[in-house]
């Protein structure tokens, strides 16, 4: 193919600006909860995020990637296979000046709506609207309605089950002692099984059921047991007590924090390096093999290349935006916080498994409006649902614009 | 530094801190009065009027505490509770304030002499309306642990209890108000009906004190109720 180096020099530059940009900000957004609740540092946060942002692209990255790069358009009704590298180019040009103006004037965009919405937009002027394979395109819409619904479900019944079990029990520290862990173990495994499941094909790991479901009690038995033993020498301040009687049980919950900032890294490791690497991915394949139809998976090294990009951007910026977030969110208690954790890591890690890009943030925006109606939070301002509805409805049209625009640029450029 | 996160904006800042230091503001004001009626039955009205200062100036930051925290709970917040029935329980903690300060102002008029005939029941009735007070501030002290628990539980239960309390020390104020006035009408004649106007007024006012009280642990009935 004419300018094949050129191709890939740009495609791995945009790339990795894109996960730059998704370690640099939204890493933040995914793990401001434990950093707000006092949980855990600012620093220990982007080392925590550092390894679990990075396994988490790698070990499940793939299927949203995949998704990216071969779901969205049709490539079969594409003509000749330069229009889709156009395309691909256009997209992440179009996603990463998008992301920079906005996070310029503190507008909340979706990283994912973004680049779905460019997609969709070189698609129809590049392919024609019959090459958008609207029926996917649909299935993620509706992602990003029920994804924040379900994260918002299952941390009501969290927070539910904790009162329940917790903070109404006769010695609310003993009980927070006793099932915290257990907790900790319960979304240790229920993460490994989804992870798991049918999913390491491209590490040529296939693993029977059985087998996964042992990994998967491992996992979670290791998790469960680190808690145990992080929380067991926990005491009672009798001064913090007296002054708040629950000041003991929060405390139990902080250490076990850790554990959920850890799965919420790897889970938006899992479904946000494909914003970054899956157009790089399709130009790739595109530039080796010289034709349009993908079905091999996604390689490793470009999985490894996108959770680097993750690591590098949370390197350079992400200790000042991490910081900015969690010090926005120093209403939550680290009981809270770990509800909407749990729910928000599950919930992505379902979406990245089923190759649904979805937005981390607002998943986790959802999770913690969950905690807010079973009543556990102080003061919740809804206004940020107008806001991200708003960010809606803008990202996707302006995306669409935008990566039209440099398709046309990109193809006047090379043919 | 700008921020993109939804979430940086997603907290509001709780009003129940606020709500619970609040309480304590009013309960300082309260217990100004045994002071300032015992100066008022030695008749220092010296010592009086220095306790009428100090009711006031804790009136005025009761208040303005009050106006901040209202000023900071906009209608598109989510809460555990209702926002309206939150303003309420505020309007009726400042209202224990601005009773106290009625009381203490019409001691403070310098033409009340403590009866002799009342002067064995005035202190147990303000000592009783007091309590009243402390007991409200224990039952606010703990709404953050209300909000930890959602409202719900055994703390909900232990708040509760003290409102149960609270009332049983509002019925019996209002007892010893009564047996009050009657000895003060008793008194007409020695008094004159002048002195019987502001004594009554200012038995009035204590009696409101601790109907406020009342009041408050109603309203946390409403939150504990929802």
């Amino acid at each position: 193919m004419e300018y094949a180096l050129v191709f890939v020099t740009l495609a791995i530059i945009f790339g990795l600006y894109m996960t730059w940009g998704v370690g640099a900000n939204d890493v933040a957004n995914a793990m401001g909860t434990s950093v707000g609740s006092g949980a855990i540092t600012v620093r220990r946060a982007i080392l925590i995020a550092a390894i679990f942002e990075f396994t988490g692209a790698v070990l499940a990255g793939g299927h949203v990637t995949s998704t990216i790069r071969t779901g969205i358009i049709d490539a079969a009704a594409l003509p000749t296979p330069e229009i889709l590298v156009w395309g691909m180019l256009a997209s992440l040009l179009a996603a990463g000046l998008w992301l920079m103006f906005a996070s310029y004037f503190g507008w909340p965009v979706s990283t994912t709506h973004t680049i779905v919405g460019s997609l969709i937009g070189f698609g129809i002027v590049g392919a024609g609207v019959d090459a958008v394979e609207w029926r996917q395109v649909a299935s993620i819409v509706a992602s990003w309605i029920i994804s924040p619904l379900l994260g918002g479900a299952i941390a009501f019944v969290l927070t539910l089950s904790v009162r329940r079990f917790i903070l109404d029990a006769e010695s609310p520290l003993e009980a927070a002692k006793l099932y915290g862990p257990v907790y900790v173990f319960l979304m240790g495994v229920l993460i490994a099984l989804i992870t798991l499941f049918k999913g390491l094909a491209h590490l040529n790991l296939t693993l029977t059921n059985s087998e996964t479901a042992g990994v998967a009690l491992v996992v979670g038995a290791i998790v469960g047991l680190a808690g145990r033993s992080l929380i067991r020498r926990i005491h009672v301040d009798p001064a913090a007590e007296k002054d708040f009687h629950y000041a003991g049980v929060e405390r139990v919950f902080a250490p076990l924090c850790v554990f959920t900032a850890c799965s919420m890294a790897f889970a938006h490791g899992s479904n946000d390096v494909a914003n970054g690497i899956g157009p790089l991915a399709a130009v790739l394949s595109i530039v080796n093999t010289g034709q349009v139809g993908q079905t091999s998976a996604v390689p490793l090294w470009i999985l490894m290349l996108g959770g680097g990009g993750i690591v590098l951007g949370l390197a350079t910026m992400g200790y000042r935006v991490m910081k900015t977030i969690g010090s926005k969110i120093t209403e939550l208690t680290p009981s809270r916080g770990f509800c909407a954790e749990i729910a928000a890591a599950t919930t992505v890690v379902v979406a990245s498994r089923l190759g649904l890009p979805v937005s981390t943030t607002h998943i986790i925006v959802g999770a913690v409006l969950g905690v807010g109606l079973a009543r556990g939070i102080a003061a919740i301002d809804l206004r940020v649902i107008a806001g991200i509805v708003m960010s809606w409805l803008v990202t996707l049209p302006i995306g669409a614009t935008l990566a039209a625009f440099f398709y046309f640029f990109f193809k006047g450029v090379f043919s | 530094m700008k921020t993109t996160s939804p979430l940086a904006s997603l907290f509001g800042k709780s009003p129940f801190r606020p709500m619970q230091e609040h309480m304590r503001i009013v309960e300082r004001c309260v217990l100004e009065l045994p002071p300032a009626f015992e100066a008022l039955r030695r008749n220092d009205m010296d010592e009086v009027r220095a306790r009428r200062d100090a009711v006031s100036a804790l009136e005025h930051e009761a208040d303005e505490l009050k106006n901040r925290i209202r000023s900071g709970l906009p209608a598109t917040f989510l809460m555990p509770v209702g926002r309206s029935d939150l303003l309420d329980l505020l309007t009726t903690q400042d209202a224990i304030a601005g009773a106290a300060q009625d009381a203490v102002n019409t001691a403070g008029l310098g033409k009340l002499r403590v009866p002799s005939a009342m002067d064995g029941q005035i202190m147990p009735f303000v000592e009783r309306v007091v309590e009243a007070v402390t007991r409200c501030r224990t039952a606010i002290d703990t709404l953050d642990e209300l909000v930890e628990t959602g409202f719900r539980g055994r703390e909900a239960n232990a708040v509760l209890e003290i409102v149960v309390e609270i009332d049983a020390i509002e019925s019996d104020t209002d007892r010893r108000g009564m047996e009050l006035v009657r000895t003060l009408v008793d008194q007409e004649a020695e008094l004159g009906a002048v002195a019987i106007m502001f004594w009554y007024h200012l038995i009035r006012s204590l009696g409101t004190i601790a109907d406020e009280a009342e009041n408050v642990g109603d309203r946390l009935r409403l939150l504990l109720a929802r």
